[in-house]
């Protein structure tokens, strides 16, 4: 158990350190949240769909949570380059409570950097329809980080080098995003866009967040809420079975 | 307290470490002497559960270290020759976190924390986050935190690669004091023959993989008939400097620089 806590402390504290690093990720939510939730707003609006940013806040959100914690399992990749994983793989720790440190780490640093977004929604003027929806958004965030690390651990043990990495970016990432839901409602897409939307994990998580926050959700929460947790015990179990694979 | 037979690990088509066989006792200095891609780091990787053997037994004070993994681990401390340090924590945050790893009571991390950061010449600078060390300052870290728990076996591969004499004389009167009196096992490789010589007690030599020599200094020396443990060593290993083909990890290290743009 402690050796849980000293690596979920060890994320925390060289996430605290990495303040130019935070700043810049914030930049594309940012622009999204501000120029598509501002620019789009008109025609949103004039098609009957309502408000905009207040739609595609949650979806920002989400996919600051997605991008964070991906990147944060997928940094094991750094850890192994730098050579601190020899370090924690000799210890007499389980494999498993290293990668549930770990995960935790990660999952942590990247609801902390959805609610810096969410907090500049908040100043631009989106507000929750019920406050007593934020406490299962809260539930629907963590349950995208840690999918979404558990993921990236499971890229990360895999992948060896650099090459791998940015083929991940434009092939894993990205789709994800932008199949989502994130940016456009559920309803009546085509037939292909309707399937692929329905197998991304992002899209229950966006959804979830989306129902909790403005209650517009496409699918009920519960579907949301047991797809998610689903997704998120699956995925742990492949990333600890793919970590406790790791040959340094 | 190390026994090993038959052991072969291969990568591929490539045979790293060809069919093994030493033992070493309880409390002894055991030196591993190679010239570069030997397999030195190859067999330490095996021992210290990093790396499943491909073939042969391997026991460390009696456990298997592909099944008993995490029993293993807790008797071992090992200074890796790569750096493994987390250079965004300060040394005393590597230190702390070592010992939390390593379940060394809190208390006793700390004094024994600071007792190895003053015996390397780090306390002063214990704040400072690893990344703006020097080269010498990482390693003489490195060492610190394998020293900060009390294993029952040492591996030191490579520990004084790249420190200067002061801090070598430092290391190996401090490893021999800890295998005087505490009885720590040490399992070490190293280029400099002088090292050997002075700490080990025994010495296999071993070149392409096999171990070609396993004997004290002195019966190396008189069996090829040289004066100094250096010249019993290239009698053995040859004057050839070895074709390396670059590890993955020496790759992936140049690819991260690549991609940090230096
Ligand atoms: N993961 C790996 N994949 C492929 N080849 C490897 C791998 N690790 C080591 N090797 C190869 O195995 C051989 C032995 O390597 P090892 O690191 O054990 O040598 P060494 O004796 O420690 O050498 P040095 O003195 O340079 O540290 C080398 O030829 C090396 O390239
Ligand atoms: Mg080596």
């Amino acid at each position: 158990m402690g050796a849980i806590y000293v690596l979920w402390l060890r994320e925390l504290k060289r996430y605290v350190r990495s303040r130019a690093q935070i700043v810049a990720s914030l930049g594309q939510p940012l622009l999204y949240l501000l120029a598509l939730g501002y620019g789009l707003s008109p025609v949103f609006r004039r098609s009957g769909e309502g408000n905009y940013l207040e739609f595609i806040a949650p979806g920002v959100i989400a996919m600051t949570v997605l991008f964070s914690s991906l990147f944060s399992g997928i940094q094991l990749i750094w850890d192994r380059q730098f050579g601190f994983l020899k370090e924690t793989l000799v210890a007499p720790v389980p494999r498993l409570h290293i990668m549930i440190g770990r995960t935790c780490g990660a999952a942590t640093t990247a609801m902390i950097q959805g609610l810096l977004v969410a907090l500049v929604a908040v100043l631009a003027g989106f507000r929750p329809a019920s406050y007593g929806g934020v406490p299962l958004a809260f539930g629907f965030l963590a349950l995208i980080a840690v999918v979404f690390t558990a993921l990236g651990t499971t890229v990360g043990s895999t992948l060896r080098d650099m090459q791998g990495f940015q083929m991940v970016m434009n092939f894993l990432v990205l789709p994800i995003f932008f199949l989502s839901g994130a940016l456009y409602p559920l309803a009546h897409l085509p037939i292909a866009l309707t399937v692929l939307t329905r197998v991304d994990p992002l899209t229950y998580g966006v959804d979830g967040l989306r129902g909790a926050l403005i209650a517009r959700g496409h699918f009920s929460a519960l579907i949301d809420l047991v797809v998610m947790a689903l997704l998120a015990v699956a995925l742990t179990a492949v990333g600890a079975w793919r970590f406790a694979r790791i040959e340094i | 307290m190390i026994d090993v037979q038959n052991l072969t690990r291969k990568f591929g088509e490539f045979v790293a470490v060809h069919d093994i066989s030493f033992t070493v006792e309880r409390g002894e200095i055991f030196a591993f002497l190679g010239p570069n891609g030997a397999g030195k780091t190859t067999t330490i990787k095996i021992l210290t559960t990093l790396l499943p053997p491909t073939s042969g037994t391997v026991r460390i004070d009696g456990l298997d270290p592909t099944r008993d993994s995490t029993a293993v681990r807790a008797r071992i401390g090992i200074v890796f020759q790569d750096p493994s340090l987390d250079q965004n924590l300060s040394a005393w945050e590597n230190l702390d976190l070592h010992g939390a790893l390593y379940h060394v009571p809190r208390k006793l991390r700390r004094e024994r924390a600071q007792v190895l950061l003053e015996l390397f010449g780090l306390w002063e600078r214990r704040e400072e986050l690893v990344k703006q060390y020097s080269g010498g300052m990482m390693r003489r870290l490195e060492i610190a935190r394998g020293l900060l728990h009390t294993p029952r076996i040492l591996f030191l591969d490579e520990p004084t690669l790249g420190l200067d004499p002061q801090s070598r004389n430092q290391l190996w009167t401090h490893v021999k004091r800890l295998n005087q009196e505490e009885g720590v096992t040490v399992f070490l490789t190293t280029h400099y023959m002088d090292e050997a010589d002075r700490v080990a007690g025994r010495i296999a030599v071993i070149d392409h993989g096999r171990i070609v020599s396993l004997g004290t200094s002195a019966e190396l020396k008189t069996s090829t008939g040289s004066a100094t443990l250096e010249e019993a060593f290239l009698a053995l290993t040859g004057t050839e400097i070895r074709e390396e083909s670059a590890g993955s990890a020496d790759q992936m290290r140049r690819a991260a620089r690549a991609w940090r743009g230096r």
